[in-house]
């Protein structure tokens, strides 16, 4: 995304006063989260807009817009702490709002690729310093002296000099009706007061109260709650249904097939649907539905090979989509052929051919990866309503932009007849950037003409499909007799996605005179989607294990292997497009290396270490593992970070500890496998997450300081953890690690 | 279908269902009680963990015909005003992430506290072990049971 963006104007052409008094301004969309009466006192009887992003009341009170969807990012705090910090007022007297989908009014509305923070970082403190401006230029002219006299503190505004002062509120009128300035100048780093200091998630309060803020949660007078049937194996579709049974059990409303997506739909990037016809299931309350939905008999048939256009980011494609019943054996046979063959060539520096033949020493290994499932907590669902000339929906969706434009088509109506509401997320990882369960609630409340919930069994989640595809990528090295790295080259492939495509410019390419990077990939019917750093989530385990095999052969310490690497990449670097600052990827690896005290390792404790730079952000991790009962036990994790200005720190580190988790989590036992097409797990008694006692004993998350830009945290310190978690078993058990998950070689004793 | 009645967060409902409905459907489509989260269905995450008595119940698998006279506690019926020991330390440490299994999470953690008001560092993770965090803040999860011990 570019970080340069400026402020879309159009988001502040609408300057205006509202009238306020019966304006919303509950804590949530629902009833039950009205605010309390005491909240009922303190609110402003006029609100006034200054922008797209910031109301003020009469009384000072101040609501901030927040405009990311939040899956557990933390964006609905730290976007509006930019606001707060430029506008100038006092965080604790600050009320935020989750806005709706409405990009007329704010830009990219999207919660993914890590980028919230870097998108927002400009834009959205433009807004507050604009706002802030509006209201001394106000004050300027009330109080007769120039606006350059005007200083702010706290949501006041103050003429020193003339003794006056102000709040917020009192020039709020006014200042809606202000023109809006241009060129407003933003803070210097070093004043901020609300950005750099940590401060608390906005819904924490409702959320250890149980207040209603998930779609899971949203209910309207009439509400009918929906289940589907989706085929229970890939390459398979409805053939007939007999739905006698189902129709008479207690509270069905109705049972009939429904369509997403029209044949001859062009889709876009995000609109991967893995079972276009399903079968809908409706009545009064969940139970009721499921049951009913047991008692439903489907035939299936298997599926023809069909074609489907996509216009994703790049040219539009026909994308083939095969007949058959796929499994985890057949796809590691032709993962194994594929990777024989010649790969299509990504980049190529030097003569790496000629390099493998005069090296001395040569090292080759192929790692592999398995699909995996998202499992975000909260089950897919969505709320619907849709009437003739409108929709309405309420739903857990990370990119609303893209499926706002699918529902106009498929629904038959404008874009800007449909209303998104976007409810907190009960986490996304990806998966809820593909909004099918928006289609399909839409078409069964179309079909209706009622309001509907539709939700998905914790089954339907997981066998559904938009998985993290399956990866191999094989790495080989060369060393010359000083054991110097001269040849490097990565053929990686993927069912049905290689993981190369965008990571090929990544190091060590720039490190390596010979360089080669190739990838394949092959169809499947089985659906993928963005995984929490995508291919990255692959490619950093895979590499990082290597490179720290390479470091092992040529007899040197991992860490100083890398920075060598660096140091060639800086002075001297090979090809142009290398992709990565080498002196903030060194800075990690000295700042890990530093607070780990690497050199110092206790007895009983085994270390690896790993480094990655994806989404803008680069990490370096160290894992310190002992062993006890035959199981690994990961008894401390330091990470080191660059992401630039850390906006709210105690949340970064929350953001960090969670992507490290899940990564060991992942790497040890994640993993989706398939038979004749069908998912052989459904639910969290077969698909192992990483749980409570299994987490690492301590964590420790350092930020490299920085005024750089601020970039995101979501993903980046996810893919790493799997090779610094793999150099240190094998530093445990001399045994390395080439297929994840790792729990089947964790069986075995250790020690 | 039959009526029930309840005795939820000190007050008597009543609610006219199927006898094998799960507590969790109850409190959520009946009852307006949206706290208590639905995971799996199966007992396997705890998202949907209430308190039967003094004791943590995954209310998804237990039918409301089996609920006779005990009283349920829900996360909306923990404390007053949010301010349970267990309540103000998931906020001190800032814990949640999406927030979606964080009820269940924070009524197995009270429920554990109760039976065993000081419990070590091995014994946090065994109980709370049956709760999954996807978002994984688990380090924090301990964190705050380890505050709301010494609250």
């Amino acid at each position: 995304m570019n970080t340069d963006k400026t402020i879309s104007r159009r988001s502040f052409l609408k300057v205006s006063a509202l009238a306020g008094g019966g304006m919303m301004l509950s804590f949530s969309w629902l009833a039950g989260c009205n605010p309390t009466a005491d909240e009922v006192l303190t609110l402003p009887k006029e609100w006034f807009e200054l922008n797209s992003y910031i109301k003020i009341g009469e009384n000072g009170v101040i609501t901030l817009m927040a405009p990311n969807p939040e899956f557990g990012s933390n964006v609905k705090t730290s976007l509006p702490m930019m606001l707060a910090e430029e506008l100038d007022v006092d965080w604790k007297n600050v009320i935020v709002e989750q806005a709706d989908f409405f990009p007329d009014r704010f830009q990219r509305q999207f919660t993914g690729g890590s980028q919230a923070m870097n998108s927002a970082w400009k834009p959205l403190r433009t807004a507050g310093a604009t706002a802030r401006q509006m209201l001394v230029n106000t004050a300027a002219q009330t109080w007769q002296v120039p606006a350059g006299e005007i200083t702010t503190e706290g949501g006041f505004l103050y003429h020193k000099a003339g003794n006056k002062k102000a709040g917020y509120g009192e020039m709020a009128s006014k200042a809606a009706g202000q023109l809006v300035p241009k060129d407003v100048p933003l803070k210097k780093l070093s004043d901020f007061k609300i950005i750099g200091s940590s401060k608390k998630n906005v819904d924490g309060h409702a959320i250890v109260t149980g207040k209603p803020l998930f779609t899971l949660d949203y209910k309207q007078e009439g509400m009918l709650i929906a289940m589907i049937a989706h085929p229970p194996a890939f390459g398979l579709k409805v053939a007939s249904v007999d739905d006698a049974e189902a129709r008479s059990m207690p509270g069905i409303k109705d049972v009939f097939v429904i369509k997403t997506l029209a044949d001859d739909y062009e889709r876009n990037g995000f609109d991967t649907t893995s079972f276009p016809e399903l079968v809908a299931i409706v009545g009064n309350t969940t139970w009721e539905v499921m049951n009913a939905k047991k008692a439903l008999k489907v035939s299936w048939e298997k599926a023809a090979e069909t074609s489907v256009v996509v216009q994703g980011w790049g040219d539009k494609q026909t994308v083939k989509i095969p007949a058959g019943l796929e499994s985890t054996d057949t796809h590691r046979t032709s993962m194994a052929e594929m990777a024989k063959k010649p790969g299509k060539v990504l980049r190529k520096d030097g003569d790496p051919e000629a390099a493998f033949k005069k090296a001395a020493k040569v090292i080759e290994r192929t790692y592999t990866a398995p699909f995996l499932a998202h499992n975000a907590m909260e089950p897919v669902n969505c709320f619907a309503h849709v009437t003739a000339d409108k929709a309405e929906l309420v739903a857990p969706i990370q990119a609303p932009e893209f499926i706002q434009k699918t529902l106009a088509a498929r629904l038959g109506m404008p874009k800007e007849k449909i209303k998104i509401r976007l409810a907190r997320m009960g986490g996304g990882f990806g998966q809820r950037a593909y909004g099918h369960h928006l289609v399909e609630a839409a078409v069964i409340s179309q079909k209706l003409n009622a309001p509907v919930k539709l939700v998905y069994s914790r089954e339907d989640d997981m066998t559904y499909g938009i998985y993290r595809p399956t990866y191999t990528a094989t790495y080989k090295a060369a060393l010359d007799e000083n054991n110097n790295l001269i040849a490097y080259q990565v053929k990686a492939g993927g069912i049905p996605e290689g993981p190369l495509g965008y990571s090929q410019n990544r190091f060590p390419a720039g490190a390596v005179d010979n360089y080669l990077a190739e990838e394949w990939s092959q169809n499947s019917n089985i659906t993928i989607g963005a995984f929490r750093a995508p291919r990255s989530n692959f490619l950093g385990g895979a590499e990082q294990s290597f490179l720290d095999e390479v470091a092992e052969t040529a007899g040197k310490d991992p860490i100083e292997f890398r920075l060598e690497l660096l140091e060639r990449a800086k002075n001297k670097p090979v090809g142009k497009e290398n992709d990565y600052d080498a002196d903030r990827y060194a800075g990690v690896l000295e700042l890990v290396r530093d607070k780990s005290n690497w050199k110092q390792v206790n007895n009983g404790v085994h270390r690896g270490v790993s480094a990655y730079f994806c989404h803008n952000t680069y990490v370096a991790e160290v894992i310190d593992l002992s062993v006890k009962d035959n199981k690994p036990v990961v008894e401390k994790v330091f990470a080191a970070v660059d992401c630039g200005v850390v906006v709210n720190p105690d949340a970064a580190a929350n953001m960090g500890e969670g992507g490290i988790i899940d990564g060991i989590g992942n790497a040890l036992y994640g993993e989706m496998t398939f038979l004749d097409g069908v998912p052989q797990k459904n639910n969290f008694n077969t698909y192992r997450l990483i749980r409570n006692s299994e987490a690492p004993k301590a964590i420790e998350v350092h930020f490299v300081k920085s005024e750089k830009d601020p970039t995101g945290l979501g993903e980046p310190l996810f893919p790493p953890i799997f090779a610094a978690l793999a150099n240190a078993l094998y530093k445990a058990t001399g045994t390395r690690q080439y297929s994840q998950p790792f729990q089947a070689i964790t069986k075995k004793p250790l020690g | 279908m039959a009526i029930f009645s309840l005795n939820i967060n000190g007050k008597k409902q009543e609610v006219d269902v199927d006898p094998s409905t799960p507590m969790l459907w109850v409190l959520r489509d009946h009852l307006n009680l949206v706290g208590t989260k639905y995971g799996c269905g199966i007992a396997a995450c705890g998202a949907c963990t209430i308190h039967l008595g003094d004791v943590a119940m995954r209310s998804c698998q237990l039918p409301v015909s089996q609920v006779g006279n005990q009283s349920i506690t829900t996360i909306e019926g923990l404390s007053e005003n949010g301010d349970h020991p267990v309540q103000k330390a998931w906020i001190e440490h800032d814990v949640a992430q999406c927030g979606y299994c964080q009820a269940g999470q924070i009524m197995n953690a009270a429920a554990l506290l109760k039976s065993n008001p000081k419990p070590t560092d091995a014994e946090i993770e065994s109980a709370m072990n049956g709760n999954i965090c996807r978002c994984a803040t688990y380090l924090r999860i301990r964190a705050a049971v380890r505050t709301a011990a010494s609250s």
